[in-house]
């Protein structure tokens, strides 16, 4: 493509897109949106999931073609068709997940990122105008280190550092804080406010924290299902406000109030120590006691052992030593057992961790049962009616959306299978819950119907251990609070009393 | 001192002499399976390309009169299999390990089947430099007479460990494993990236074959190989995919396989055939010591089929 004229070569520009609508066959992703980011502001893009957002931000980048539309760069017209057109524009974008290559060093990563990345790399010269560079940014990475070996915040740090080593003047973030501690969050995002209030930066960022909005954002704009549902600037705007617009007049589960009071030790975890992938310790001799009718939230930094603990809890992962007991007995993580102490899971991802993505919505519900009376004779001899007639139910209680009982399990939407997953295993009596994540990703109706069930289960006196990566998720439902970094438990406080700042301290290793 | 009075010596000789000799097919097949692998993708296909590049070196050695273009047939031989199965390999959901079995078949096979008539005929051999001349012990001078190719080939692992750190096709090469997203996200197209990996991996295990037809055992037939493609391919596992590695890899191997013939020499014939097995039970001991169900491997290029 010809450019016909590049934005000034320094300082913040502004990008419009006017009158976008893309078309997925059938599907309106985007109908006649429009999205107008001032030069030299920190612009907030909301938005449920799939209402759009990354939709609109890939037509900018020249990820997608619209089939409508037109993007305004720095107040002129711009045919983007890839996205080096949009790199050569100034336009950068951190996504939501790394793009860092985790074996490389920091600096390898940098240097890579270049269009020019010369033939034969002369490392000390390189290394010499990094530290120059750096030494002029607001935040510092440890260029030798390997990214495998820095943490989240560190590693999203670099992604935006190798934004601005680009010279990209124009950075579009994708939910940039979702693996952040609150206060590495507020760095990273503050830094980034001050570049834009010098005028060398514009930002747009896609979130779902009212949160952020409201301390670094001047102006929004929320999408609903593919269309502008207001725009706007967040001083003029609530969250409240701001959280209507983006729902839409959708009816939201309402949470049943805690009551009841903890009773006996039902999960009791005792020096659990587990390896990770590598065969480093990932899971550092951990005890913990689980109480029915109590939530214990385990808060952490993903990576830091919390996926490897809940592995060995749901029978994924060997334990290399410690000792698990429920109600009192040894516990392996056999299916006897599960039954026997009516233990539930929720892992993350639950497509990949309590599915079979191939097999359909009715086989994926009766999993637990599916030797048994009614839904088998002797033990063996399938009987097919009783799957559906099971699955229909389920289907209706828990307002899962699919076509038919039959349909394969992977052709729903995240919140659809977790539903799915939650009718599992929430449908008897529940004494120990363990749930990993589990909004991660899914709109606001049915985290709040996730969060309500869970509540629910907690009143009838199951013993639950909520691992989460949200914080905010945490303090809504645990009654105890536990930290955990670099595999250990370093926090421990009752939620009422917990102070974030101490938590978010714990939860970067402070 | 008199000739064959060395006695028991022959045996360490004989394997230094098989580790330099022996090894240089695995050396070159390695070699190019570990960029071919470091670039996310297996080729298994090797075995069928080191049979092809050994037929197509001697067929060319023999019609042209010069060894060396017989070793550039080979290799460029081995770059259209490689094009092939990268090509392949490029179409929406194609496993590339299964098209690596395809195509090994396929190459062993079609080499047979052209080289048919190269059985009987003898063609121009690769010249080797005798590093043995000080010494007037001949099993001395044997194991020292030392082929061009494997020089190069020792040459080319230090070669490749600092192209992988310090060139940009070293890096994108590195990126295209370890993360094809962050490829894509940086506007570099993996597929191409693969492909030319994948070339260049055909090319030396294609140079490795001639090895085979023009040097050692130095003629045309087909129990040619007996599997040192594959071999190499499972060598590159076990050297981690480091280049250097690979090399010390390669020797291990070479010497092993000659520990038969070796011992055999100085009047060891009981386990003949069992001690000729070593380098295959030497692989699969490599196998059961390095591997653990309960980690992954360290160094695995992140988007190998077999570590994703």
């Amino acid at each position: 493509m010809i450019i016909g004229e590049t934005p000034p070569p320094s300082g913040a520009f502004g990008v419009d897109a006017i009158a976008m609508t893309m078309r997925f066959g059938d599907f309106l992703a985007l109908d006649n949106v429009e999205l107008k980011v001032r030069p030299g502001s920190f612009h907030a893009l909301l938005g449920e999931n799939g209402a759009g957002k990354s939709t609109l931000v890939k037509c900018i980048m020249g990820y997608y073609h619209a089939t409508e539309g037109d993007i305004l760069v720095g107040g002129r017209e711009q045919a983007i068709s890839n996205p080096k057109d949009a790199h050569a524009l100034g336009l950068g974008m951190v996504y939501q997940h790394f793009t860092l290559v985790p074996a490389m060093t920091v600096a390898e990563n940098l240097v890579l990122a270049r269009d020019d990345v010369p033939a034969v790399v002369n490392w000390p010269k390189e290394m010499k105008e990094l530290e120059v560079f750096l030494a002029r940014m607001p935040f510092k990475v440890p260029l030798g280190a390997r990214v495998s070996d820095i943490s989240a915040g560190e590693r999203q740090k670099c992604e935006i550092l190798k934004q601005l080593y680009l010279k990209r003047r124009f950075l579009i973030l994708d939910e940039p804080t979702s693996v952040l501690t609150p206060a590495e969050a507020d760095e990273v995002l503050g830094m980034l406010r001050d570049m834009v209030v010098k005028g060398e930066l514009t930002i747009l960022m896609i979130t779902h924290k009212f949160r952020e909005v409201m301390a670094f954002a001047d102006d929004v704009t929320i999408l609903r299902r593919g269309k502008l549902a207001g725009a706007g600037k967040v001083s003029e705007l609530t969250p409240d406000a701001m959280a209507r617009t983006m729902i839409g007049a959708e009816e939201l589960t309402v949470q049943p109030p805690r009551t009841g009071e903890a009773g006996k030790a039902r999960l009791e975890l005792a020096k659990i120590r587990a390896l990770d992938d590598a065969g480093a310790i990932a899971v550092h001799d951990v005890s913990l006691t689980v109480r029915a009718g109590e939530i214990v939230g385990i808060a952490g930094v993903s990576g830091n052992g919390q996926r490897q603990l809940v592995e060995v809890l749901a029978g994924q992962r060997e334990a290399e030593s410690g000792e698990i007991r429920v109600a009192g007995d040894p516990y392996h993580a056999s299916r006897e057992e599960m039954r026997r102490h009516r233990m539930s899971l929720l892992p993350e991802e639950p497509l990949k961790n309590a599915c079979v993505g191939g097999m359909s919505v009715a086989d994926n519900i009766a999993f637990r049962e599916f030797d048994r009376q009614p839904f088998a004779s002797a033990g063996w001899w399938l009987n097919r009616s009783a799957f559906r007639d099971d699955a229909k139910k389920k289907i209706g209680q828990y307002k899962i959306k699919t076509r038919t009982p039959e349909m394969p399990i992977s052709a729903l939407s995240g919140g659809n299978v977790q539903r799915a997953v939650l009718a599992r295993e929430l449908a008897g009596d529940v004494e120990v819950l363990i749930a990993a994540n589990p909004c991660f990703g899914l709109d606001f109706a049915a985290v709040a119907q996730i969060h309500a069930e869970i509540m629910a289960a907690r009143n009838r006196g199951a013993a639950v251990l909520l691992v989460s990566e949200d914080l905010d998720e945490l303090l809504e439902l645990s009654d105890r609070l536990v930290v955990m970094f670099h595999g250990e438990f370093v926090y421990e406080a009752r939620t009422s009393e917990a102070d974030l700042t101490v938590v978010g301290r714990h939860m970067a290793g402070h | 001192m008199a000739d064959g009075s060395i006695g028991l010596w022959t045996v360490p000789l004989a394997v230094l002499g098989g580790a330099i000799r022996v090894s240089t097919p695995f050396l070159f097949v390695s070699l190019g399976e570990c960029i071919t692998e470091r670039s996310g993708r297996i080729n298994l296909g090797l075995e069928g390309t080191l049979v092809m590049g050994a037929m197509s070196a001697y067929g060319i050695s023999y019609l042209s009169g010069s060894p060396w273009l017989g070793v550039l047939a080979a290799g460029i031989t081995g770059a259209l299999l490689g094009a092939l199965h990268a090509g392949i390999c490029s179409l929406p959901r194609v496993n590339d390990v299964a098209v690596g079995i395809a195509l090994m078949l396929f190459g062993t096979g079609l080499a047979f089947y052209l080289g048919k008539p190269l059985i009987e005929p003898t063609a121009p051999r690769l010249p080797a430099i005798d590093f043995g001349w000080w010494s007037d012990i001949p099993q001395v001078r044997a194991a020292l007479r030392v082929n061009v190719l494997f020089l190069i080939g020792v040459a080319l692992a230090p070669v490749l460990y600092w192209a992988f750190r310090t060139t940009r096709w070293g890096l994108l090469i590195r990126t295209a494993g370890e993360s094809s997203d962050a490829a894509r996200a940086m506007g570099h197209s993996v597929l191409l990236i693969r492909l030319r990996a994948t070339m260049v991996g055909g090319f030396l295990a294609g140079i490795g074959g001639s090895f085979l037809s023009l040097f050692y055992p130095g003629s045309w037939n087909e129990g040619l190989s007996s599997g040192q493609g594959i071999t190499a391919v499972a060598l590159v596992i076990f050297a981690r995919w480091d280049p250097l590695l690979c090399l010390w890899a390669s020797l291990a191997f070479g010497g092993a396989a000659a520990l038969g013939p070796a011992l055999q020499s100085v009047g060891v014939t009981s386990g003949y055939h069992l001690f000729n097995a070593a380098p295959y039970i030497l692989t699969l001991a490599i196998m059961i010591i390095t591997c653990s169900p309960k980690r992954t491997l360290t160094g695995a290029p992140a988007e190998l089929s077999i570590t994703r």
